[in-house]
């Protein structure tokens, strides 16, 4: 080999780490400048009063009533999406169907949809004015500007997030597991619990970790279902919006820095069933 | 058994408390920029209403864009009393929701509006652009701040007092049309209500002038010290009128018409009518307008019955869909 290739391959490689260190410089200051700083801001906004006035905005009756309905969205919307979650991934996976890609491609709608058409729909739907809103009215059934409301446009929202986990892990690990178990004679129930629910479990994790950080997060579509009543039906990013539009600023920072709070916990529950996933993955892989 | 109610109660497990309400309570839809007016009023209501013998109420408050409230009243939210910007959005509960009679507005003293505003500039500290009247907004490179008529109940009386001084000093409906449509050229955003905007030129610091209520501009005045902003007040401003009504199909449903007409009715007591000037809307009584009077700056005021013909005439001529306003800001 001549000196001018070698000169020519060590100068290739030079230009090769400086690029991967201003590649990943840029990298880092990308996440300083658009994560850590608002995180920062965030913080030291909600604490420029002190820790006194940080918790007596987090304490105080609206902001608990917020906080309750948003564990309430979470409580109803999370479980409701598992068992969607459950079935639509079920049916995708283990059976063949006409419609089956419509299916899927119905699935990721919410995605696509703006999350304020999202609650529009439930105000056309079940409004005064809307669809059903005569039949409700006369049974004094109240949706939207409610709980349910609420609770609805959440579960709309955070439907994909289950499905889309478990849909592409169940159609890798095929049937054939669940075709033994049945010729040993399991029952339906005693298949999914011994036999598939063992297979998906991170996947089901990792997906309800990213449901709940979204229903708690949920903006849009709320607020157009909310009515915005103080204490009633304001969640957690309702009543910072509010607190913030009344000047508030360390309130309204304390209250977004108790979801930011909620939001770090999931990272890192989001990020163990991750790893837990991928060993799965790989283990499987390696058999 | 309502199913919010049968939900709450089902996830009385889960939840801190399934607390259903036992109080009374009383849901007052607002526009945006009283909220601080009303938490003083409700206190002082609650306080007279036990005074006189009955239990103490919930008073829950909701606020935002004035159109997109009466929007949300009309869609289903149990609004008892309505306190909106302008009577347009009022008359949309008779016209599109059959919620209240279509002469509501005589059932109060004031044609229903126990406290009026006007609309003036805020500007940023020393006046830089040196605006002093509605010439001094169409001039360009001014930025002017206001919310979107559509939404807003502000937006609109600022649309139409910039629309009322052009058509005295020009003379005509159409050069007064060429003027609002230059103004608006001057509009980066467009927020949906009153207190978006606020925000928007108070804590975001972008434009030159904010085109506000009265309480509003003195409210910022208020929170931010006075040393970051001016008031001034144009040579012609429209008398911004913001009525108050029951909405009886809600309080027929729910038993608490006798507690609406109350809280409505005491806004124009005098404890009433000192808190609202307290929070800057100049009062209807004239005891207490007198103990306020240095507050206020007198001006030349148009009004929307005499200079518009009333809210049923401007609301489509203005602001309905294919009127003015669409018609100049589809022209930017």
């Amino acid at each position: 080999m001549s000196t001018v290739t070698l000169a020519a391959i060590s100068a290739a490689r030079r230009g090769h780490a400086l690029g991967r260190t201003l590649l990943i410089a840029a990298a880092w200051l990308a996440f300083a400048l658009l994560l850590l700083l608002p995180l920062y801001i965030v913080l030291s906004e909600a604490l420029k009063q002190g820790l006194g006035t940080f918790f007596t905005a987090l304490i105080e009756p609206d902001a608990l009533s917020a906080l309750k309905l948003t564990l309430i969205a979470v409580a109803i919307s999370v479980p409701l999406n598992v068992v969607f979650g459950l079935a639509a991934a079920w049916c995708v996976s283990k059976y063949e169907f006409r419609g089956k890609s419509l299916l899927v491609t119905l699935i990721d709608l919410p995605f696509s949809v703006s999350p304020v058409i999202a609650g529009l729909i439930y105000v056309l739907l079940f409004g005064a004015q809307g669809f059903f809103g005569p039949w409700l009215q006369d049974r004094d059934i109240q949706i939207i500007f409610a709980v349910p409301g609420i609770v609805l446009a959440t579960v709309f929202v955070t439907v994909p997030f289950v499905a889309r986990e478990l849909i592409p892990l169940m159609q890798e690990q095929g049937s054939q597991e669940e075709e033994a178990a049945r010729l040993l004679g399991a029952s339906g129930w005693q298949m999914f619990w011994h036999v598939t629910l063992p297979n998906i479990k991170w996947g089901l994790i990792y997906g309800v970790v990213l449901c709940t950080a979204r229903a708690m997060g949920e903006f849009g579509a709320v607020s157009v279902v909310s009515g915005h009543i103080r204490g009633v039906t304001n969640t957690l990013p309702l009543h910072v919006e509010i607190l913030y539009n009344e000047y508030n600023h360390v309130a309204a920072f304390s209250v977004a820095s108790l979801l930011l709070a909620l939001a770090l916990c999931i990272l890192l529950l989001k990020q163990w069933s991750e790893s837990r996933l991928t060993r799965l993955k790989s283990n499987a892989a390696e058999e | 058994m309502s199913i919010r109610r049968f939900a709450l109660a089902a996830l009385a497990g889960l939840s801190l408390s399934a607390a259903v309400q036992a109080q009374t309570s009383l849901l007052n839809v607002s526009y945006d920029p009283t909220r601080e007016l009303y938490q003083e009023y409700n206190a002082a209501f609650n306080k007279h209403w036990q005074a006189q013998g009955h239990e103490p109420v919930t008073i829950q408050q909701s606020h935002g864009g004035s159109g997109k409230q009466a929007r949300a009243v009309i869609d289903g939210l149990k609004a008892d009393v309505v306190t909106l910007a302008l009577a347009g959005d009022i008359d949309e509960l008779n016209k599109l929701g059959k919620l209240i009679p279509e002469d509501w507005q005589k059932r109060l003293p004031q044609a229903s509006t126990p406290y009026t505003s006007t609309i003036v500039f805020l500007v940023r500290k020393g006046n830089p652009k040196q605006i002093k009247d509605w010439d001094d907004l169409v001039k360009p490179g001014v930025e002017v701040i206001t919310p979107n008529p559509k939404t807003s109940g502000g937006a609109r009386w600022n649309f139409l007092a910039a629309w009322a001084y052009a058509q005295q000093k020009y003379g005509s409906d159409d050069k007064a049309q060429a003027f609002v449509e230059q103004l608006y050229k001057n509009v980066p955003v467009l927020d949906t209500g009153a207190r978006g905007s606020t925000i928007t030129f108070v804590n975001n610091h972008i434009g030159d002038v904010l085109l506000a209520w009265e309480n509003e501009a003195f409210l910022a005045l208020k929170e931010q010290g006075g040393d970051q902003f001016e008031i001034v007040a144009p040579s012609l401003s429209i008398l911004a009128e913001p009525p108050v009504a029951v909405v009886d199909k809600n309080v027929d449903k729910k038993g608490t018409r006798e507690l609406a007409n109350a809280y409505l009715n005491y806004l124009y007591s005098e404890e009433g009518q000192r808190i609202a000037a307290k929070n800057f809307y100049r009062p209807r009584s004239e005891k207490v307008a007198a103990e306020f009077a240095k507050q206020f700056p007198a001006l030349k005021l148009v009004t929307i019955d005499k200079d518009f013909g009333g809210w049923k005439s401007a609301q489509p001529k203005f602001f309905n869909d294919g009127g003015v306003f669409d018609q100049i800001y589809q022209a930017k």
